[in-house]
């Protein structure tokens, strides 16, 4: 092989289907576990997280009124895109200090999850759904519904495999999502921006910072139109304080504080989607 | 008075049945006692079109109606009279001479009752002859045939035909309701007549089961404060079939009292159609009186 | 005999929000419902229900007194009477009920099989049957409610809540599949006023089934049915400390809340209270449960069946004083049926009893406590500042006691106070809408999302607007309707989780 120099990537966010810059035009150093530089990443500031749940929003209603089955296809297609990209992820990982071994065994198993949660779109009413016997003479049926605006914190573990355990459930029932990816190694999630771009998922659905976590964690967690909060990161004050700021608005806050991103049984289960879901319930008389 | 205007019958106007039944049950649960329940009673006897509509009934029969209908019950002189004999057009001018100088109207059933299911020249003939006996006020029934196939205007037709028949008679257009099924199609026939010319609607001529109902009385007792809104006419109420006991009689005066109010609780704007409920309103207002629970025995049956 | 309020004679614009509002109808009613024939009084007896003169806590299968000695009044909001001293909860007595809660749980009750649990519950829900009048007068002494509410559903609604979740005892694998079924541990749960046997049933009889001991603490206006339970427990040989009653006012809540050794707070109350109880909670493992406060849509179009859509509102409005979180407090009428709906509304008000709440025949009883009742007053004259049109019913209202006569307001905007903030009273906004997606909007538009009404014929438009609504619970075609079956809980800040329904063990079970 000649020497050709190589083109190197700009990292950028990914918002309402875009990819921004941040509005703050800032940027800072990512590492590998050398300490030697891989690449720029956007510091984002509260106003990247203003403007990415204003695209959350307005993907909302979008998104949730797909239908099960075409989420579940969509979902099938991020899969099938991180299969097709599979060698530039593993390289992207490895670049980080990972053994080859390791990244390719993280690409597989975030594909084969997206696969999981695919399958559950359209059967997670199914399966909680409920058709409830009144005692009047009514028809009274109980649905799972998608909550809303979700904020997610991503952890710093696998960076990869964590941004797709975490965003795979929360949009399988329609919730569009704001996800502050990981502070050390933000570059697969946004290199994952691109996959979800290329896979037939709407913008706004999926819109992922990077940045410093404590610049960025207050605007999202305060924000009065997120309705729920996904933590992943496991230290007491940051638990403390997204707790806190969900109280402002009654968020729905979950944490999932995970030491094996590959443990299947934590981290595939109905359970996972169904915290970010209302239940709805309907009545309606009967009679002629 | 206002000009009305005939509305599209083919039109619907929807009706929940499981809201009016849930109502009716609320109403239910209104607890009459002591003064108001003593006023209900006599209030609900002086309502009842006492009633024989038997192929065996003879005068004999007959006159002994009449004479419970003036005097309910001789121990209690001050009871008022029932509204209303009701009786076959062939037993008309016995009710009526039976009945002379008191203030009992003389009902009568007319064409075709139970089913109506002749021509219209024979149902006018039948009214007349009624009228023409001495009935005050004449109980017909619709056509529930042409009815349920859809054949509004021919309801209306033979509903406003007959008025005319009738005279200075009143009318009591009996709907049928048990064979109508739905309240959508009891309130759409109670909206004929009253376009029609009805002085009364009329659930049941106590030939069909289930004949008077609480929530079909309801509906019918709506499209009167309905229709009232929109003319200004005051048309009556006649439940009629099944109502026995004096507690169902007052259940059906709280419907009338919060529905369309002080207004209707008048013989001359709602009737009881019954021959049995006479009887047990009475031993209600003697135990009223005398604290003591009482027997059919002694009261007389007829 | 009691004042008539006078009427505000207050102009309105007759356009708002750029839509011209249907002439109002004016107050000329058509139907004259008090002439003639009244019902008599018709008091229900109380004879035959014992109130103690003072009631302690009950821990430990045990009533015992305060640990600082003490106690508040309960007053009968319909006579301003006090019916009993309770004693006011410290952090102590909170202390004491949680470890007896937490030996109970270690000791007895984890390791009563599901069956035998299933099997006390059942007679909890017995003895309440048992002795319901009794409850149902109590609940109207202490409360307010009319009588026939808490006798027809208050009561009876709270046995069949224990007989549903009696049964769910030794089922807990089918409620959640794939995983294994684990109690929590002890919960603290803390009720309203409102309904405060039914909370209490809410709360207590899914926690139970699912294997959980509690600590419950009653709303301060309205102890008295929560004690009777107490006495329930006892007299059905429930162990002792599977149920703790500690009664008292917001800081006996808040030490429960913090109490380290609670596994899970449930709440029902305020969204207000929801958010200081949820901020404190931060940082714990405690699983909390939220049932907030509401500002109910109630959507009617012109092809709705009227007759029953008025009876809806009367239901989502004036049932319970409007002491309803889920209360249709916002209706919502397609233009073309205003005029004609808002005259039939006004007619049925008419016929509306208020008064003694003990009086078989009272719709509508006293509002529950004087604090409440100045909120209320003062919302109505917020309402009429903010210049919309206020209509009362004209019936008379008892000299003494709180009570507020049912009242509409017209002309009012998205924008008025009254229309965004919570009332809990009889108080109901009207506004008008011409489409589908007008009426939606509207009925997004806040910071609620309990529950709405939708009314029309057409199936497939209560679908759709049923599944655009952002509300836990959609009634269409009725109003105000409750079952152990169902599930109810809140979007938005009108709650997390959901009570009642199989839907209702996921809060008492690990997830």
């Amino acid at each position: 092989m000649t020497d050709r120099l190589e083109i190197l990537k700009t990292y950028k966010t990914y918002v309402g289907g875009a990819f921004p810059r941040s509005e703050s035009e800032r940027t800072y150093q990512v590492t590998n576990q050398k300490s030697v530089h891989i690449a720029n990443a956007c510091r984002c500031t509260r106003k990247d997280v203003r403007n990415a749940v204003v695209a959350a929003r307005s993907a909302f209603d979008g998104w949730s009124g797909r239908s099960a089955y075409n989420r579940g296809q969509v979902l099938y297609r991020i899969a099938e895109m991180l299969e097709g990209r599979k060698d530039q992820f593993v390289k992207e990982l490895e670049s980080s200090g990972v053994s080859i071994k390791q990244a390719s065994r993280e690409v597989e198993t975030s594909i084969d999850r997206l696969i999981y949660y695919a399958g559950w779109t359209d059967k997670i009413s199914q399966v909680f759904g409920t058709v409830n016997p009144v005692a009047s003479s009514h028809f009274n049926f109980s649905l799972p519904e998608p909550t809303g605006v979700v904020g997610v914190i991503s952890s710093d573990d696998t960076p990869l495999l964590s941004i797709v355990s975490l965003i795979a459930p929360v949009i399988a029932s329609g919730n569009t999502l704001v996800l502050l990816a990981s502070e050390t190694n933000p570059l697969p999630a946004i290199s994952f921006g691109e996959v979800l771009h290329a896979s037939d998922v709407p913008g706004g659905v999926v819109n992922i910072l990077s940045g410093y976590r404590d610049e960025m964690v207050n605007a999202l967690t305060e924000h009065m139109d997120v309705n729920a909060i996904l933590n992943s990161v496991s230290n007491e004050n940051l638990r403390k304080q997204v707790d806190e700021n969900g109280a402002i608005s009654v968020k729905r806050v979950s944490h999932i504080f995970v030491t094996n991103w590959f443990d299947n049984e934590q981290l595939e289960q109905p359970y996972l989607i169904l915290d970010f879901m209302e239940t709805k319930t309907t009545w309606h008389p009967v009679g002629v | 008075m206002k000009t009305v205007s005939i509305p599209d019958f083919s039109r619907t106007i929807p009706i929940d049945k499981v809201g009016v039944e849930e109502r009716v049950k609320k109403l239910n649960t209104r607890s009459i006692k002591k003064e108001s329940k003593i006023q209900a009673l006599k209030l609900a006897l002086s309502m009842i079109d006492h009633t024989t509509l038997e192929g065996k009934d003879s005068p004999g029969k007959v006159i002994q109606l009449c004479s419970k209908a003036k005097k309910p019950y001789a121990p209690i002189p001050d009871l008022p009279s029932v509204a209303a004999v009701c009786v076959y057009p062939n037993m008309v001018s016995v009710a009526k001479k039976a009945l002379k100088g008191s203030t009992v109207k003389v009902a009568s059933v007319a064409t075709a009752f139970p089913s109506g299911m002749t021509q219209l020249q024979v149902k006018l003939d039948e009214t007349r002859f009624a009228v023409d006996q001495g009935a005050d006020e004449i109980d017909m029934v619709i056509s529930r045939g042409e009815f349920l196939r859809g054949n509004y205007p021919f309801i209306f037709d033979e509903i406003a035909s007959i008025k005319e028949a009738c005279g200075d008679s009143h009318l009591k257009v009996i709907l049928e309701t048990g064979e109508l099924e739905t309240l959508e199609n009891v309130r759409k026939a109670s909206d004929i007549a009253m376009h029609a010319g009805a002085d009364f609607i009329k659930t049941s001529t106590g030939k069909v089961s289930p004949a008077a109902t609480q929530p079909v009385t309801l509906v019918m007792l709506e499209a009167i404060r309905d229709f009232y809104l929109e003319t200004g006419q005051m048309v009556g109420m006649k439940p009629a079939g099944g109502i026995r006991k004096a507690k169902e009689a007052l259940q059906y005066l709280v419907l009338v009292k919060e529905t369309l109010g002080a207004a209707w609780l008048t013989p001359d704007l709602f009737r009881f159609g019954a021959s049995s409920l006479t009887n047990d309103l009475l031993m209600q207002i003697v135990k009223q009186q005398t604290g003591v629970y009482q027997s059919i025995h002694y009261f007389s049956n007829d | 005999m009691s004042k008539q309020t006078k009427e505000k004679d207050t102009k309105s614009p007759d356009v708002v929000n750029g839509i011209k509002k249907p002439s109002s109808p004016n107050a000329d009613l058509k139907f004259d419902f008090k002439s003639f024939w009244n019902y008599s009084d018709a008091p229900e007896s109380s004879d035959f229900v014992e109130i103690r003169e003072e009631y302690g806590h009950f821990i430990d299968g045990k009533f015992v007194k305060p640990v600082k000695g003490r106690t508040m009044a309960s007053i009968n909001p319909a006579t301003g009477e006090t019916l009993t001293q309770f004693a006011e909860g410290t952090s102590e007595d909170i202390d004491k009920a949680v470890k007896a809660a937490r030996k109970a749980y270690n000791k007895t009750w984890s390791k009563c099989s599901g069956r035998e649990r299933g099997k006390y519950i059942y007679r909890l829900a017995r003895m309440i049957q048992e002795r319901s009048r009794e409850l149902a007068i109590t609940e109207t002494l202490d409360g307010g409610k009319p009588i026939r509410e808490s006798r027809d559903v208050d009561v009876p609604l709270a046995a069949a809540y224990f007989f549903y979740y009696a049964g769910w005892a030794d089922k807990l694998q089918y409620a959640i599949p794939g995983k294994k079924p684990e109690p929590l541990g002890v919960c603290g749960q803390i009720i309203p006023w409102n309904f405060p046997l039914l909370m209490l049933a809410w709360k207590i009889a899914p926690a139970l089934a699912a294997g959980n001991t509690v600590v419950l603490k009653p709303a301060e206006t309205t102890p008295l049915t929560a004690l009777k339970f107490a006495e329930i427990c006892r007299d059905a040989g429930l162990p002792e400390g599977v149920v703790n009653i500690v009664t008292g006012a917001g800081p006996t809540g808040a030490a429960l809340v913090d109490h380290p050794d609670v596994n899970k707070i449930a709440f029902t109350g305020s969204t207000e209270v929801g958010k200081i109880i949820q901020k404190s909670l931060a940082g714990s493992d405690k699983r909390y449960t939220l049932e907030l406060g509401g500002k109910g849509a109630n959507i009617i179009f012109e092809d709705a069946p009227l007759d029953q859509a008025v009876e809806g509102i009367v239901n989502a409005i004036f049932f319970n004083q409007g002491h309803v979180c889920c209360a249709g407090s916002r209706l919502l009428v397609q233009e073309g049926v205003a005029e004609k709906l808002i005259q039939k509304l006004k007619d049925r008000m008419e016929t509306l009893i208020v008064g003694d709440p003990m009086d078989k025949n009272s719709d509508i009883g006293a509002i529950n406590s004087k604090a409440q009742h100045d909120k209320i007053l003062n919302y109505l004259e917020i309402g009429v500042k903010e210049g919309a049109t206020m209509y009362q019913s004209r019936c008379e209202l008892p000299e003494n006691g709180y009570f507020c006569k049912p009242t509409l307001f017209t002309d009012v905007s998205q924008s008025h106070r009254i229309v965004q903030e919570e009332i809990f009273g009889p108080v109901l906004t009207i506004q008008t809408f011409r489409t589908p997606d007008e009426a939606i909007e509207k009925a997004n538009n806040s910071q609620y999302g309990l529950a709405g009404g939708i009314w029309t014929d057409k199936g497939s438009k209560i679908f759709k607007m049923g599944s655009k609504m952002r509300s836990g619970v959609v009634w269409a075609n009725t109003y105000n309707k409750f079952d152990p079956t169902s599930p109810f809980g809140g979007y938005k800040e009108s709650g997390l989780g959901r009570e009642g329904g199989l839907q209702g063990l996921y809060g008492y079970l690990k997830n």
